[in-house]
């Protein structure tokens, strides 16, 4: 196990609120990793300092083991380098059909000659079958996107993460409004995908996140406040604090 | 199984099939190969029309399948007008000046044949001096380059700049509009050296085929217009079909989502900015000769808007849609403008469409927008029940 | 001899009429052939003569001598005024004025004196003039000698000082009393003294002045000849081009003229024997250095004269001194001359720029207006209202129909604001209500549609007032400018648009911070949804800021009309502009509008004084510059946090 993305020292400030505060998170890869965190703790802008839709006004973002510093990086120049991102809400191209969406989300060239004029990967439908019958959208294939229910495109979207073959997987509440069953299958589905590589789920629901069996980091007001197991951290004096209130 | 392009795309193919049928027809009845039923003004309307389908698809592209509301594809159009004009006329004067320069005692040397084309062009706007834009206007191969090359490179700079600095939505329109201010009111200028206001003339005259009647030169641009489209036609069918097509509608959509998917949106924004400003300017080489005079108003902001209400109208996001669309204004509209449309009488009032066209045009607009988002192309749909549409 | 002659007719006015006991009439009978036919050499004469009559006669008679109304009765020579009347004439006497008809012109006999004499007679006039009780009239001698200034003029003039009643007259006389010694008084001292009191002066008169003493002519010689005033030695090549140099050595008779190119073809032509010239076929001379070649073998045969070639020229330049000089002589007058242009130019330079920042800051206030309406609507509700422009146009109409049945201009003014305002507010809430409601979250599909709007309500003007301009005449108290010298001024209207401006400013910032009008607008524009669930209906702030948008455009359009014309194009005149404004200065925030504004305004007028000559120039050059700045600022000046931001 080593050290895949490295967070130190990391703040940032909007209008004079400090979202993030002198933040240090390091995941290893593969691992599987919860941060939760009460509202306006940092999660989400956690996650876009490392996807590079926010720029930090400090601190340092270091990726793989040429450790490559992503600040500065573009969003594509990130995704490219082997982070995807599931957002709150689910994104998928709703005018595109199911295949479409995985196609483009597909580890493959990203040039728009290459896209143009390259020739498909031989492979590329066989991998599109696959993810497709990992996240249970084979019969959706060639159903418009946003005919999809809202689990679907949760689990579409789930799929586009894995179709992107990424090293560091950044999912932002998965499980929200999903059905008990829906959130059985996508627990599974994160778990398998921790074996092989970074998993970072960003969850309120305690539940859930127990069922994910992990590495749990509290975030508030912007720095980390515990880490741990789930026990070891729900036992931390501060965090029943921060959660239940003074 | 890779099937082949045109058998995934049956759509195309009948689309290059009633082309085709089209311009047989045409060209069976018109004054130069036939029975004559098609005057060659009317042919020219149609060769025109031709041309502007396919900027109407050029532009559908861009807006339709890539979601930039370009307000300056038009002027690129023009420029390719100018591009091609500028040899035109060249030509043109060289072949009268030449003989009369010829005729005199001495053969002219090469300053003075210069001079004396310098004198007839620039005459109107009280210079003789060749600008130096005109370099290349000697030359047709070059001229046909700087039709394709200097709308390809300005697209390219200001796309550039544009994309760079995450401009979009209104805000990029509004940026391209003033990009096509700045181009009209640059051409407006004498000092540019495009004879101001005055513009290019005689642009129907082609040097070399003076021998021949307008109605076979007509026809042979009507020709030319009908290959160009259907080339184009295939050429954007190929862009927007298949991955490519997937990434630009998805950039449309969401292009902050697109961007966390590793594409890099601004490279492709810019590609198809450029290609198809140089496929405008292609258009636009094509339309002037067939027009006979461009002037900097064609280049004016409303000409680029216009460009985009043909597309709302015939319908966003398919290629024959924008085809349908520009067809069906541009030959209303000349027949509204030209007088050929009667009058209604009110008893107290009596419409003239030459007066009320606009008006019709303006408010139809608001209600396609209102009422029709997917344009008449958007009905089409409904009625075959489709969505394999490019 | 003119101003000895002048000067002691000044003298004998100032003497005043005791010494006049002898009558015009009686004068002129005296020079009687002279004022009949009067010429150059004779015309003095009869003024000095005129010294003996009485002043308040001979000015009329001047004049009607000057504008040939003095006639001749042919039986006993006697002169009179004379106006034709019909067949007939109006005769004046000259000494006691009494009128008289007669019938028939025939016995009598117009006097018309040529063009030099009457100039002649005019200076002679100028003295009575500038006495003259009329104030008017003396105003009017005064213009026309600053019209056209003359040494003689010098002397009436001053002596015409002293006795000067009204301030404004005098000042006025003692101005140009200041620049005519400036240029033709004989003491170069007093010469002197004038020009450093006119570096004080920006008018375009002193600088004329101050001009026309620095007078330069260009000369070529062997050296420089002696007490010549050198302004400038001059380098060919560097200060003028080798072929301007030549040709001042060909027009002093230096040295041969050169061939032109006209000439040496033409001689070519007329040296065609047998297909060739001078021994080179026709057809080789298709190029500048064979022509010369045969040229210069015709002139080597001595048939046409040589060729000057290119190296003969610089050769002959390079013998030469090459120079300006002053037309006036006196160096110390030049020097001193020039010193106060000198000083000048920095006081101009500095007027100058006071006067484009007041133009600057007019444009300014114009763009304030016409994009104010704009940057609301768009920043509340995230459109773009193409039909922005149309909206100007219909308040500017609006002002004109107002006029059209309230003739007072200033009421008609004070109807049609609020009138403007109203029209367009509800114009503007019809179409939100219309059109703009039904495509929220289709911000693109907005501009197309409201595009529709515009073109449609552009032509419906058209077909009800017709396409050329209509006037909106200002009140009286409007028309006129600020004149602070000749080089800063401004009109009133543009400083009404100014203060309207302001106004406006002030109303807005007082409706949007102090109003509940203003803060359920703001709380809709920051977060809609967050509105909503307090009781913020979005709907009614929508239509309200849409039609508060609208309507101000409307004012704008009057303010507009004002001082351009009202056509139904005005409204795409400004809407480019207007974008602009909103774009650079951030949407949605008055200040940032303010300060796209004030960016735009200066900046075209900063761009028009580098090149004063090209608007349209400074135009492109400043849409340029406004898509280079969305490079560094794409989110205007002061930049929005909120709905219309974007994410």
């Amino acid at each position: 196990m080593s050290t895949l993305l490295e967070v130190s020292g990391v703040s940032v400030t909007f209008d004079g609120f400090r979202a993030i505060n002198n933040l240090s998170i390091q995941i290893a890869e593969p691992e599987l990793r919860a941060v939760i965190g009460p509202n306006g703790a940092g999660k989400t802008t956690f996650m876009d300092i490392v996807t590079g839709k926010t720029r930090p006004d400090e601190g340092r973002v270091i990726f793989g083991e040429k450790s490559v510093s992503l600040l500065g990086l573009s969003e594509s120049r990130i995704a490219q380098a082997g982070i995807g991102r599931k957002f709150q809400k689910p994104t998928v191209f709703e005018a595109q059909t199911v295949r479409e969406n995985i196609r483009l989300a597909l580890k493959d060239t990203r040039g728009p000659l290459d896209v143009l004029i390259g020739r498909k990967a031989r492979d590329s439908e066989d991998r599109i079958r696959a993810i497709s019958d990992e996240i249970g959208l084979t019969e959706a294939l060639d159903r418009m996107a946003g005919s999809l229910s809202h689990g679907q495109k949760q689990w579409l979207e789930i799929g586009m993460l894995l179709a992107q073959d990424p090293r560091l997987l950044l999912v932002d509440e998965p499980a929200a409004g999903m059905t008990p069953a829906e959130r059985e299958h996508t627990t599974d589905l994160l778990v398998r995908a921790a074996r092989t590589r970074a998993v970072v789920v960003v969850e309120h629901d305690m539940e859930f996140v127990r069922r994910l069996n992990c590495k749990v980091t509290v975030l508030h007001e912007g720095s980390v406040l515990a880490e741990g197991s789930l026990d070891h951290v729900t036992g931390n004096q501060d965090v029943i604090d921060v959660y239940l209130g003074r | 199984m890779e099937r082949p392009f045109l058998a995934r795309n049956p759509s195309v193919l009948w689309f290059l099939l009633g082309l085709a049928m089209f311009t047989i027809g045409v060209t069976v009845l018109s004054e130069a190969a036939g029975l004559g039923l098609v005057s060659t003004s009317f042919l020219k309307t149609l060769g025109k029309t031709l041309c502007l389908c396919l900027v109407a698809i050029a532009m559908d592209v861009v807006w339709g399948y890539c979601g930039i509301l370009s307000l300056g594809h038009f002027a690129f159009f023009g420029i390719g007008g100018y591009a091609i004009g500028m040899w035109l006329m060249h030509a043109r004067t060289e072949g009268i000046v030449l003989p009369t320069l010829q005729a005199a005692p001495l053969p002219p040397t090469p300053q003075e044949i210069t001079d004396a084309i310098g004198n007839q062009i620039f005459g109107v706007v009280g210079s003789s001096e060749f600008p130096a834009l005109w370099a290349f206007s000697h030359s047709l191969t070059l001229q046909l380059l700087a039709v394709v090359l200097v709308p390809g490179l300005l697209a390219l700079v200001f796309g550039w700049l544009a994309f760079r600095s995450r401009v979009t939505g209104v805000y990029l329109s509004i940026l391209t509009q003033a990009m096509t201010l700045a181009l009209s009111l640059y051409f407006f200028q004498n000092d540019t050296g495009l004879r101001g206001n005055n513009g290019l003339s005689g642009l129907q005259n082609i040097p070399g085929l003076e021998h021949r009647s307008q109605a076979e030169v007509s026809l042979w641009f009507f020709w030319a217009s009908a290959l160009a489209l259907a080339l184009g036609y295939v050429l954007f069918a190929a862009v927007v079909s298949g991955r490519f097509g997937s990434v630009i509608r998805a950039i449309r959509d969401n292009e902050a989502r697109v961007r966390f998917l590793g594409y890099h949106v601004e490279h492709y924004k810019l590609f198809v900015f450029t290609l198809t400003a140089m496929v405008a300017g292609i258009a636009g080489a094509l339309y002037y000769p067939q027009a006979g005079i461009i002037n900097p108003g064609e280049i004016a902001p409303i000409a680029s808007i216009y460009l985009a209400v043909w597309v709302a109208i015939g319908g966003r996001g398919r290629l024959y849609g924008a085809v349908i669309g520009a067809t069906l204004v541009s030959l209303l509209s000349s027949w509204f403008t030209g007088g050929s449309a009667p009058d209604i009488n009110l008893g107290l009032y009596v419409i003239r469409w030459t007066d009320w066209w606009l008006v019709l045009l303006g408010l139809s607009f608001v209600l396609v927008t209102l009422f029709l988002p997917k344009g008449i192309g958007g009905l089409f749909d409904r009625l075959v029940r489709k969505g394999d549409a490019p | 001899m003119l101003r000895a002659l002048l000067l002691c007719l000044a003298v004998l006015v100032a003497a005043s009429a005791a010494t006049a006991q002898t009558t015009l009439q009686s004068i002129l009978q005296s020079q009687s052939e002279a004022v009949s036919s009067p010429s150059r050499s004779t015309v003095d004469g009869v003024i000095a003569a005129l010294a003996e009559a009485p002043p308040e006669r001979v000015a009329p008679m001047l004049e009607a001598w000057r504008d040939k109304f003095l006639w001749v009765r042919d039986a006993d020579g006697v002169f009179f005024i004379a106006r034709p009347e019909g067949t007939g004439l109006t005769l004046t006497d000259i000494d006691t004025g009494a009128r008289t008809d007669v019938d028939d012109r025939s016995g009598y006999s117009e006097i018309r004196p040529n063009a030099g004499v009457r100039r002649v007679i005019d200076s002679a006039l100028a003295q009575f003039q500038l006495s003259d009780p009329d104030i008017a009239r003396r105003l009017a001698a005064l213009q026309s000698i600053g019209r056209d200034p003359s040494p003689d003029q010098l002397d009436p003039l001053r002596a015409s000082i002293p006795d000067e009643p009204d301030p404004g007259v005098l000042a006025r006389k003692q101005q140009l009393e200041r620049q005519l010694t400036a240029r033709y008084d004989p003491d170069p001292a007093a010469r002197i003294a004038a020009i450093e009191s006119l570096a004080g002066d920006l008018s375009v008169e002193a600088r004329a002045v101050l001009n026309t003493i620095l007078a330069t002519s260009r000369s070529v010689a062997a050296e420089v000849p002696e007490g010549t005033n050198v302004a400038r030695i001059l380098t060919p090549g560097e200060d003028l081009s080798v072929d301007d140099a030549y040709a001042l050595l060909v027009d002093a008779g230096l040295a041969p003229s050169p061939v032109s190119a006209e000439a040496l073809k033409s001689a070519l032509i007329e040296n065609i024997a047998d297909g060739s010239v001078a021994g080179a076929p026709i057809h080789t001379l298709d190029t500048d250095a064979a022509r010369i070649a045969a040229y210069s073998t015709l002139a080597a045969d001595g048939t046409v004269p040589p060729f000057v070639s290119m190296d003969d020229r610089i050769a002959a330049t390079r013998a030469h001194v090459f120079y300006t000089s002053y037309t006036e002589p006196d160096p110390q007058i030049t020097a001193a001359a020039q010193a106060a242009l000198a000083g000048l130019q920095t006081r101009l330079g500095l007027s100058q720029f006071a006067d484009l920042s007041l133009d600057a800051l007019s444009l300014a206030s114009i763009y304030f207006l016409a994009a104010i309406g704009l940057a609301i609507t768009f920043g509340v509700m995230g459109v773009i209202n193409m039909a922005h422009g149309e909206f100007i146009m219909i308040g500017a109409y609006t002002g004109y129909v107002v006029q059209l049945f309230v003739p007072d201009y200033t009421v008609s003014l004070l109807i049609a604001l609020p009138l403007a305002f109203a029209v367009t507010f509800g114009a503007g809430v019809a179409m939100e209500r219309l059109v703009i409601r039904w495509l929220r979250h289709r911000p693109l599909e907005t501009l197309l549609a409201t595009f529709g709007i515009s073109i449609a309500l552009q032509q419906l003007a058209k077909n009800i007032f017709g396409t050329q301009a209509r006037p909106l005449t200002s009140p009286d108290w409007l028309a006129g400018a600020w004149v602070y010298n000749d080089v800063i001024g401004i009109s009133y209207i543009r400083i009404a648009i100014f203060i309207l401006a302001l106004i406006f400013l002030g109303l807005i910032l007082y409706v949007l911070k102090r109003t509940r009008l203003g803060l359920e607008v703001r709380a809709v524009t920051q977060n809609p949804g967050m509105a909503a669930s307090m009781g913020i209906n979005p709907d009614r702030i929508n239509m309200l800021t849409f039609g508060l948008g609208s309507g101000i455009a409307g004012i704008a359009g009057v303010a507009i009309g004002l001082y351009a014309q009202v056509t139904s194009e005005m409204g795409s005149a400004y809407i480019v502009q207007s974008f602009m404004t909103v774009v650079v200065g951030g949407v949605g925030n008055v200040w940032g509008t303010l300060a796209g504004a004030s960016l735009i305004g200066i900046g075209q007028k900063g761009i028009e004084w580098f090149n004063p000559s090209n608007t349209l120039a400074a135009q492109t050059y400043m849409i340029l510059f406004v898509i280079l700045f969305i490079q560094f600022r794409p989110k205007g000046i002061v930049p929005l946090k909120g709905r219309a931001a974007g994410d």
